[in-house]
């Protein structure tokens, strides 16, 4: 099966929606451990976002238009989210370059190069509590399953799955990446507010590209 | 929350409307990306400095932009860095040709996103220069956290870079200053109450009526220890010895003594907090060559303060004393 423009442009939405409803419960997660903005400062990315795109934004092919995404979310967001989920997207429109529709390869090919441009921008390891350790599990569970010959609709489920558990593995970690790290062992307990949303980014992508029959 | 708004929506730009009002003779305020430069930019054949941040800590940034200080400042929204978009309309607005310094404070946020500007602008073919403030010694472990954050002594980089680029000084000496700045001063903050961030609606942390957090962070992160609120003589004590004892600053030292207040804090009590430094640091034989007293680097609303010493010798203090014209420091004009 194939994820068309259109499914790219209803994913994005999705997430857009996944934010605005869970604003505020990121943002008291990141007010446990950070400063209390990121759900605020998502929702005001994707809402910059959403009009860029309802404006004739997203009339290119699916590179550019993810491209948009990104430089939309660079110059909206701030804070570390802005320039982390900004090279995310701006590296998920680089590797769909030119492309009308995606196929399983293709989606494998740009999540990891979205993953590998976080990785460079924020210097996170695994186990730092951060993004990353939901990122990396659903990049790894994505491949995984597609190399295995999973209908892709599986294979979008798993790397969901895989980038929960990874964001509820967060919960006992000592932060080591930014504001949360200030905290050291105090910042155990508490669930990452970047992994959260990462973990949206990846279950909306599941719901809206896995929905096909196909 | 109580607050003098009108939406927290609206809270950024309200304010940048209100400087230009206020300050047309010396600044020029950019709406969409946000920026303030001064009036005269850019300056031919004179370094720029740039610096930008979170909104809510006034009068930094914007409050210092002008002559002798910062050629542009970038405000984000209250506590959150602001964008690429805005660092790179503003380095080119300010760009004279001699090259641009970034001030940039150690978070996270303010380091990805002035990466991505410099990134940006050089490019294009601009000379630009990044130096990192870190001078808050209440984060212990730099190993294993994002590093000490840039707290007070930004505001002394920018008087005393300021000062060295206006005297056409060349980037890399001005970019030496800088980093000379930065290596010799010490700061430790303190809060006795929580502030709010407007779109956030409730304080960013709790503390108790009795309570203080020694080694706050200026957005509300927490710092060394949560102890009983006592005596100032007693809390300076507290602040004063890991500042000195972190250089170390020395018997014989002379220090510019910066004595910062949050937002809350009336000047009475900075001036006693200032009378108990002052004793302090004379019982060590440093002596107070300089000082600033005043509401600088502030985190909205909360109660408290913060100490900075820098180690001065002739020529740091010599640019200390030069003319400064800006919304939020003047002297010497």
């Amino acid at each position: 099966m194939t994820v068309t423009h259109d499914d790219v442009v209803r994913w994005i939405r999705a997430f857009a929606d996944a934010i605005a409803e869970n604003k505020d419960s990121l943002t008291d997660l990141d007010s446990a451990i950070g400063d209390a903005d990121h759900g605020i400062n998502m929702n005001r990315g994707m809402t910059a976002v959403m009009a860029k795109l309802d404006g004739g934004g997203s009339a290119a092919d699916v590179g550019a238009l993810l491209k948009t995404v990104g430089m939309t979310l660079v110059s909206s967001v701030g804070g570390a989210g802005g320039p982390l989920y900004g090279t995310l997207f701006l590296r998920l429109g680089a590797a769909a370059d030119g492309k009308d529709e995606l196929t399983d390869q293709d989606w494998v090919s740009m999540v990891a190069a979205g993953v590998e441009g976080v990785q460079s921008r924020g210097k996170a390891e695994p186990n730092d509590k951060t993004m990353v350790d939901a990122l990396i599990p659903a990049r790894d569970a994505l491949a995984a399953a597609v190399a295995a010959g999973e209908p892709f609709a599986d294979a979008l489920r798993a790397a969901a799955a895989a980038a929960e558990e990874g964001m509820k593995a967060t919960i006992p970690l000592v932060a080591r990446k930014g504001r949360a790290s200030y905290l050291g062992e105090r910042s155990a307990g508490h669930q990452d507010p970047g992994a959260t949303s990462s973990w949206l980014l990846m279950r909306t992508a599941a719901e809206t590209f896995g929905d096909h029959e196909d | 929350m109580k607050k003098l708004i009108n939406d927290p929506e609206n809270v950024v730009r309200e304010e940048l409307s209100g400087i230009a009002r206020a300050h047309g003779d010396l600044v020029e305020v950019h709406i969409d990306p946000h920026y303030i430069v001064r009036k005269d930019a850019p300056v031919q054949g004179k370094v720029a400095l740039v610096s930008g941040g979170g909104s809510g800590h006034e009068p930094m940034h914007g409050g210092f932009v002008g002559m002798g200080m910062l050629d542009a400042a970038c405000p984000g929204e209250v506590f959150t860095s602001p964008t690429p978009d805005q660092m790179e309309a503003a380095t080119k607005a300010v760009d004279g040709g001699a090259g641009v310094v970034h001030i940039v404070k150690n978070y996270t946020g303010d380091v990805m996103n002035f990466e991505m500007a410099a990134e940006l602008v050089r490019s294009e073919g601009s000379e630009v220069e990044s130096v990192l403030v870190d001078d808050d010694v209440a984060v212990q472990d730099s190993l294993y956290t994002a590093g000490r954050r840039g707290v007070g002594a930004t505001v002394l980089m920018e008087k005393i870079a300021g000062a060295a680029a206006e005297q056409r000084r060349p980037l890399k000496e001005v970019v030496d200053i800088c980093r000379r700045v930065n290596d010799n001063a010490r700061s430790m903050g303190m809060a006795l109450t929580s502030c709010t961030v407007p779109a956030a609606g409730k304080p960013t942390f709790e503390l108790g009526d009795d309570e203080m957090e020694i080694g706050i962070g200026i957005h509300g992160e927490p710092g060394r220890e949560r102890r009983k609120v006592a005596p100032v003589h007693d809390v300076v004590e507290m602040m004063a010895t890991p500042i000195v004892d972190d250089l170390p600053f020395k018997s014989g030292d002379q220090v510019l003594a910066f004595v910062n207040g949050m937002g809350g804090t009336p000047l009475i009590e900075l001036y006693i907090v200032f009378n108990e430094l002052a004793s302090f640091l004379d019982g060590r034989g440093i002596g107070v060559g300089r000082n600033l007293i005043g509401p600088y680097i502030t985190s909205l609303e909360m109660q408290g303060c913060s100490i900075t010493l820098l180690k001065l010798d002739d020529e740091l203090t010599d640019l200390w004393d030069a003319p400064v014209k800006t919304p939020g420091l003047r002297w010497g004009v």
